[in-house]
């Protein structure tokens, strides 16, 4: 079963996400990090859609991580606007937040 | 072809969303779009409570396609509970938002109005949802419409906090998702009431199940995951911050709440279960604590929102002794439309405050609102409920609780009952003391009046959340779980 493998690096790839979101300060980095975790998630669907050789894909996983893109792309969007904005009120990013350390 | 009751489901969805993108459209008129978009909505709703009412849980497949293929909506009596405190806050929270914004000339921001009504449309469907799958895309449209309201504002700290708003939304979000995945990948279904019931029987539920009772307590701001809430409610404008606190948070308990129902609870185990009432209490006392000794009036009350939603944690540990199910559920539910209108009816009020004194900092406040009592009355009110003095709303939920706590023997849950209500108290009474102080500091400038729109709407909603501790007897039969399951956990 090839598609285990892929759902191993998917699962790989949400772990080192969810630290990052976690341990990392800046919120671009955060951003970035939530991108990778839901390039992780995503990939965990698409593999699982897989139903051994000669038999077709379940297509529901599929149209999962479609609905999934679109909402990863528009709150990324949407992140980046309002990193932009509060980049316009104050010279430097928040660099200076000490309690900004996600979860905990 | 005549409509009949069950077509209200997707009506109650399409109204908001087509009134949100005329809103758009229109930017002129969109005051006149919420309002009329919002009643009509409304109506929807009413109609589908009565459906409800008269022949028990009714269900909707769209397009015609049935549930493997297709997506159902399903209004069992949880559902009907939530869309009827969603579309009270959000009618009254529009109507106050139509003073709110033009109080120095100005209109209110161009987005308003289609934002809130894409946020109500999120909430409809997401009570109306069945399946795992879209109930994760309404909790999307929920957060992304609820951050773009917050960011509203315009200020630097409401973008900064909507932005942390947004990444704990997004973290959340996708470990649900993930949960979800793992879940589809073992079990083959996305029907909630199917998955909770196998979750923790499989190996991939060992990952799954922490991973969306993660996603979920983030978004509802369990402590210690509150941290992205108290600046993002108390940033916001007055409006926004009612609809936040009130309804958005609700949104993930609501899940919660539906996960649970369908079965998850039961496979928990005693001490995950008690960890999950532990963060509870903690939410309780941390979120109290900080709400007294806060320094503004409005990051005060958004504490108070994180240590009421440590109550309804608390479902875990009550309800799992079978013999308490029901009171706890019971008292659960009160206590989520309680705290959703006292919270709104006390964040309207506080906007009340901001505008006729120009801030909100505690200290400085002297005399408050001289010459607006019913917006006083509705403090005093909408406090009544958080403290949960007899018999208002908040009353009627924690004396349900202090009943489940005492017949299953958990005694400790009861000192926390009592406990939380002392310190709502303190913070509660910290406010009303301000209302019947004297203004003498010269410091404080004559406040202004408020306008009867702004003031009205915080007192309707204070009034229906005290009211709603005499409402108990008729509710009652409609509280009960067994009623309550309807047929979303078979």
């Amino acid at each position: 079963m090839t598609g285990l493998g892929y759902v191993v690096v998917g699962l790989v790839l949400a772990a080192m996400g969810i630290w990052g979101v976690v341990v990392l300060a800046h919120p671009l980095r955060k951003l970035l990090a939530l991108n990778i975790l839901g390039s992780g998630v995503f990939l965990v669907l698409v593999a699982v859609a897989d139903r051994g050789a000669g038999q077709a894909v379940d297509p529901v996983p599929h149209a999962l991580v479609l609905t999934g893109l679109v909402v990863a792309v528009s709150a990324t969007a949407l992140g980046l606007v309002l990193m932009l904005r509060s980049d316009d009120d104050r010279a430097a990013p928040s660099r200076d937040q000490s309690d900004d350390k996600g979860v905990g | 072809m005549p409509l009949g009751i069950d077509d209200a489901l997707p009506f109650a969805v399409v109204l908001p969303a087509v009134a949100a993108v005329a809103a758009v459209v229109m930017p002129h008129w969109g005051r006149a779009v919420g309002l009329v978009g919002g009643l009509m909505t409304a109506a929807a709703v009413v109609v589908i409570a009565f459906g409800n009412r008269v022949g028990g849980p009714i269900r909707y497949a769209l397009g015609g396609w049935p549930a493997p293929l297709g997506i159902e909506l399903a209004a069992d009596g949880l559902a009907v509970v939530m869309l009827a405190l969603v579309a009270t806050v959000m009618l009254t929270a529009g109507v106050y938002a139509l003073r709110y914004f033009d109080h120095d000339g100005g209109a209110e921001p161009a987005l308003f109005w289609p934002l809130a009504l894409l946020l109500w449309t999120g909430l409809n469907a997401l009570a109306l949802s069945a399946d795992a799958f879209n109930v994760y895309v309404t909790l999307e449209v929920v957060s992304l419409a609820g951050v773009g309201l917050c960011a509203l504002g315009g200020r630097g700290e409401a973008i900064v906090a909507a932005l942390r708003y947004l990444l704990a939304g997004m973290l959340a979000s996708l470990l649900y998702l993930l949960g979800v995945a793992l879940l589809y990948v073992e079990h083959g279904t996305l029907d909630i009431a199917t998955l909770a019931q196998v979750a923790v029987t499989g190996a991939a539920g060992f990952v799954a199940v922490p991973c969306i009772l993660a996603g979920l307590a983030l978004k509802a701001a369990l402590f210690p995951l509150h941290f992205w809430l108290p600046a993002a409610h108390a940033n916001a404008n007055a409006p926004v911050s009612a609809l936040l606190s009130a309804l958005v948070v609700k949104a993930a308990l609501y899940l919660v709440l539906r996960w649970w129902l369908a079965g998850l609870g039961m496979g928990l185990g005693p001490i995950l279960v008690q960890l999950l009432g532990a963060l509870g209490a903690a939410a309780v006392l941390w979120g109290s604590v900080q709400a007294l000794v806060a320094a503004r009036l409005k990051l005060s009350v958004a504490y108070s929102t994180v240590a009421q939603m440590g109550y309804l944690f608390l479902l875990f540990p009550l309800a799992a002794n079978p013999t308490t199910a029901s009171t706890a559920w019971a008292g659960i539910v009160y206590l989520v439309v309680a705290h959703g209108l006292a919270k709104a009816a006390l964040f309207l009020a506080s906007g009340s405050v901001l505008r006729a004194h120009g801030h909100d900092r505690l200290g400085e406040l002297a005399g408050l609102l001289p010459r607006s009592p019913i917006t006083k009355f509705a403090i005093g009110l909408s406090g009544v409920s958080l403290i949960g003095l007899p018999f208002s709303g908040g009353f009627v939920g924690k004396w349900l609780l202090l009943n489940a706590a005492i017949v299953s023997g958990q005694w400790w849950w009861v000192a926390l009952i009592f406990a939380g209500s002392l310190l709502a108290a303190a913070y509660v009474f910290r406010i009303v003391a301000l209302l019947f102080a004297q203004s003498e500091s010269p410091i404080d400038v004559a406040p202004q009046h408020s306008p009867m729109l702004m003031e009205l709407p915080a007192l309707g909603l204070a009034l229906a959340a005290v009211g709603l501790g005499f409402a108990y007897p008729a509710l009652e039969s409609t509280l009960a779980l067994p009623d309550m399951l309807g047929d979303h956990a078979r």
